[in-house]
């Protein structure tokens, strides 16, 4: 009884190993709701001071102080893919994060630090 | 006089565990949540490494005061997996200071994208003696008179223990809102227990404001648990169950530094009357980096090219 119940959760903890590691999101289908939002706080400057402070708390370990990241595994937030993507994009790919790829969720930031973080990007483009 | 003595240990062992992680300070920020015992979906971030400590001081009735410390080191092996060794001891008034035992678990969120509800699977395995006090999870039917005994004696009794937690998360309006499903077996001849936690908190502000400062609103972090047992297999009733309901206080000091503390409320005769708990934790950037040269990565990690 105990070796299949142990067996059991091997098979168990394996599949869900296998799927976790097979998955994989990219921001390519941003819901229209999503896509559609803008940054209640775009353009402010306070809020853009703001999202210095937090993207210096929780990004700037991965994509460096000058948001170029590392050339290799952190992709740089100055780019094309930032710049033209909308505020709605830039904020719910900052909540869901690419957990197949590195990138956490921030789903635990309070919406308005995801925001201030959203209008900070903008202001290095 | 050898009450003073070891009452003198006992803080000496708490402050020594407190400070274990200060020693080692770098410049980084944790930003979980002050749960005690129940967990959310966050996981630590991928190459990060956070300590904690987390310590429990308590009275059982018939006992001695004690102070138990779970010294905690997680892993953010992938975005979506966590691992973790805790090192437990405790000193007990009147009695002696032990070590008790490791435990190293496992977290992995199945689901690759934020849902209303997060589920993530968690798996541990606990090689602990009986002088364990470190109230991490409560199971069955664990109780103030488990927590009583002298060292000597309690230390006699070994655990090899298996726990299942199935744990549904979810970050409503800034709010996390968390539920955990715990199931417990020792590897020997013990039934399974079952127990529970639930918990939700909210940072006392949501905005950032546009200084570093120690004492914003935004670096706090209030919010209440609530934990208990609910029986085994050999009974399966609430009867003779602990339960606790435990206001929580979170603050993010500057450099990386974060302190939480939860006075917790015994609700039955079996629980302690009172258990207040303190934590410190530290996190280090990237410690996984620290072994790779920097130019021999390979694959990609973000997503936002």
């Amino acid at each position: 009884m105990m070796r299949r119940s142990l067996a059991v959760l091997c098979i168990v903890l394996s599949a869900t190993f296998a799927v976790a590691a097979a998955s994989s999101s990219r921001w390519l289908h941003v819901p229209a709701k999503d896509h559609a939002h803008s940054n209640p706080l775009a353009g402010n400057n306070e809020a853009i001071a703001a999202g210095a402070l937090v993207y210096r708390e929780h990004c700037l370990q991965c994509h460096k102080a000058n948001a170029m990241g590392d050339g290799h595994k952190r992709p740089a937030l100055r780019s094309e893919r930032i710049s033209t993507a909308s505020d709605g994009d830039v904020e719910w790919f900052l909540r869901q994060g690419d957990l197949g790829h590195g990138m956490p969720s921030w789903s635990s930031l309070p919406e308005a630090q995801r925001w201030q973080i959203v209008a900070y990007l903008r202001s290095i483009q | 006089m050898i009450s003073i003595t070891l009452n003198r240990t006992i803080r000496g062992a708490c402050w020594l565990a407190a400070c274990i992680p200060i020693l080692f300070t770098s410049s980084a920020l944790a930003q979980d949540k002050p749960y005690f015992v129940t967990y959310s979906h966050d996981l630590e971030e991928p190459g990060n490494l956070e300590i904690e400590t987390k310590t429990a001081l308590a009275r059982p009735g018939g006992g001695n005061r004690y102070g138990a410390t779970a010294m905690e080191m997680e892993y953010g092996t992938r975005a979506w997996w966590t691992t973790e060794l805790y090192l437990d001891g405790q000193a007990t008034a009147q009695d002696s200071t032990v070590f008790t035992g490791f435990r190293i678990e496992n977290r992995v969120r199945p689901l690759m994208r934020d849902h209303a509800v997060n589920p993530v699977f968690y798996v541990e395995y606990e090689n602990t003696s009986g002088a364990d006090k470190t109230i991490l999870e409560v199971v069955g039917h664990d109780g103030q008179s488990d927590l009583a005994g002298p060292n000597g004696e309690l230390s006699r009794e070994h655990q090899h223990e298996a726990e299942l937690k199935l744990i549904l998360s979810s970050n409503v309006k800034d709010w996390n809102i968390s539920e955990n499903f715990i199931s417990e077996k020792d590897l020997g001849h013990d039934p399974w227990e079952f127990g529970y936690a639930v918990g939700a908190t909210r940072p006392l502000r949501s905005a950032a404001s546009g200084r570093t400062c120690a004492f914003c609103a935004e670096r706090f972090i209030a919010g209440a648990e609530a934990y208990g047992g609910l029986g085994s297999t050999f009974a399966l009733t609430m009867r003779d169950t602990s339960h606790y309901l435990a206001p929580l206080i979170g603050w993010q000091l500057p450099k990386g530094v974060r302190l939480s503390f939860s006075p917790g409320f015994g609700l039955t005769g079996t629980s302690l009357a009172r258990v207040y708990r303190v934590g410190l934790a530290f996190e280090f950037d990237q410690v996984g980096g620290w072994f790779h040269n920097p130019q021999g990565h390979s694959g990609s990690q973000g997503g936002v090219e």
